[in-house]
């Protein structure tokens, strides 16, 4: 493909901006609400940023998984944190919110509607989320065996180590940045500045992964409101719009993957034109901490990129939200004007499966 | 034979059997909790929407109209109306109850949604819309949050709601 035609390829075809971002507080377990209770609060306040109600919204995505809280169609109930009436265009995807984030953002390509309202809601608490996340893997070979996301995840970290990509140091360093960071993140879950030294004398969950290494398990919720045309004027002063999107899947089999690399993530940032441009902030989807190696590597960012300064998913880890909250915190850096140009990235799946990778500008 | 069962005995695995079985914990919130804790004192409670002015029984906690939380409780009656029902005659796995019976959709006198219960105590061809029924509850010791708590509905022996009382709520 000529570079004119890839140009072409990622060209977006219109402007869309993140008018709104909210999240709920990250617990690791909230059983006081249900999700409509979590819910509610956060799409109310999604709203009142931008001094909107669900009236000004044209379309509504949400992203959330049935198999977390075991009961059928609960994202049709979450509907109810919204009150769709009268009726409105509604989707919704069994995948993280930034995926949720994706199919609006496709819908206002098209131009037929100038306000999305996205929103993602996850309980890690209610199940066993080892044995729930072993369902997504492939159910003839891999399923069966009930491997547990820690362990998978281990053996992505030793194909590391052997490939010489990275360290346990450099895991343990990758950790206590992160959470660090945190410290200055109001909604993180897990924040502590606690040195290399100290954090590499934990004992091993599953080796070569030791427990600073693993995500918390959280509870939480994240909206947030696209707007296009005039709107996207309307509701803010200095947008902050979406130049690149992307999502991109690899093989469901963890043995067909080289596990020390992430070509779906480096095609969605060719795609996503990371690499048009400097990228100041970089907000990855990193539950693991050593994935976060794995995703620079891919997204060709320098050692002068700023990673996760909210704590990434190592300070709160909300199931089915925490990679629309990446999108969320980079167009914050871009918003305050620490930024002015960030990639923000989503993961789902076992090993970094499916990755998403979503470029922000600022004016 | 040795007594010992080889792979080539068996031949070629042809199907695979891979049980799955996930437990949870039920979260039923804030709004649903005060349902729960209302039929533990033998009593339905709904809760009000504040924009519109609907009662929910048992409330999720908003109001899927108007997205806003509902906070006030409202005690609701014993009896009310029956707005829809099906008579079940078909066998089913786990079923705990004789067939033939009536599940109906009873609207509680102040609610302004129906909810699904089991009617008792009426020829199962005398059953009809409009039809007045009251909650008989189970023991007061036996009283748990619950729906278990209400064993059923039957006629409270009133005249047949009119029409025009519960067309909205069908």
């Amino acid at each position: 493909m000529s570079a004119a035609a890839a140009k072409a390829k990622r060209a977006v075809r219109r402007p869309v901006s993140i008018a709104s971002f909210a999240q709920s507080e990250n617990v690791r377990r909230d059983d006081q609400h249900n999700e409509v209770e979590m819910l509610m609060p956060v799409v109310a306040e999604v709203f009142a940023n931008i001094g909107i109600t669900k009236n000004d919204i044209d379309f509504i995505c949400s992203g959330s998984s049935d198999y977390l809280i075991g009961g059928p169609f609960s994202f049709v109930t979450a509907l109810d944190a919204v009150g769709v009436w009268p009726p409105m265009p509604e989707s919704h995807t069994e995948m993280d919110g930034a995926w949720a984030l994706y199919e609006a953002w496709v819908l206002l390509q098209e131009g037929e509607i100038d306000a999305a309202l996205v929103y993602s809601f996850g309980r890690s608490s209610p199940g066993n989320l080892n044995e729930i996340l072993a369902l997504q893997l492939d159910p003839y070979y891999l399923a069966p065996l009930w491997p547990d996301p820690v362990s998978v995840a281990a053996l992505q970290a030793r194909a590391l180590i052997d490939a010489g990509k990275g360290s346990e140091e450099d895991f343990a360093a990758i950790a206590s940045r992160s959470r660090k960071d945190a410290l200055s993140n109001p909604k993180a879950q897990v924040a502590h500045d606690i040195p290399v030294e100290t954090l590499l004398r934990d004992e091993y969950v599953v080796s070569p992964l030791r427990r600073h290494t693993l995500p918390p398990i959280t509870d939480g919720a994240a909206a947030m409101v696209l707007a296009a045309g005039d709107k996207a004027r309307e509701w803010s002063d200095k947008p902050v719009w979406i130049t690149g999107f992307d999502h991109r899947i690899e093989t469901h089999s963890l043995g067909g993957r080289d596990l020390t690399s992430s070509p779906s993530t480096a095609k969605a940032a060719d795609v996503a034109g990371v690499a048009d441009g400097p990228i100041d902030v970089a907000e990855l989807h990193a539950p693991f901490a050593h994935q976060e190696i794995i995703l620079k590597e891919a997204l060709g960012l320098d050692d002068g990129v700023t990673i996760n300064p909210s704590g990434g998913a190592l300070a709160a880890n909300p199931i089915m939200s925490a990679g629309l909250i990446r999108i969320g915190e980079a167009a914050a850096r871009i918003a305050s004007g620490q930024a002015a140009r960030a990639v923000a990235h989503a993961t789902s799946g076992p090993c970094l499966q499916q990755n998403l990778v979503c470029v922000l500008e600022g004016e | 034979m040795s007594g010992q069962t080889t792979a080539e005995d068996l031949g070629p695995v042809t199907t695979l059997a891979t049980p799955i079985r996930l437990d949870f914990e039920f979260t039923p919130g804030v709004a649903q909790s005060r349902f729960l804790r209302g039929l533990e004192k033998g009593r339905f409670v709904g809760q009000r929407c504040p924009t519109c002015g609907k009662v929910y029984v048992p409330s999720r906690g908003s109001c899927p109209t108007d997205g806003v939380p509902t906070t006030e409780d409202v005690d609701l009656a014993n009896v009310g109306t029956v707005t829809t029902y099906c008579v079940v005659n078909v066998p089913f796995a786990g079923q705990s109850i004789e067939i033939p019976y009536i599940c109906a959709q009873v609207l509680l006198d102040g609610a302004d949604i129906s909810f699904m219960g089991l009617i008792q105590q009426i020829p199962t061809d005398e059953i009809r819309m409009g039809l007045r029924v009251e909650a008989v509850w189970v023991e007061p010791e036996e009283l748990t949050p619950s729906l278990a708590s209400v064993r059923y509905f039957r006629p409270s022996g009133e005249p047949d709601a009119d029409y025009e009382t519960y067309k909205d709520y069908l």
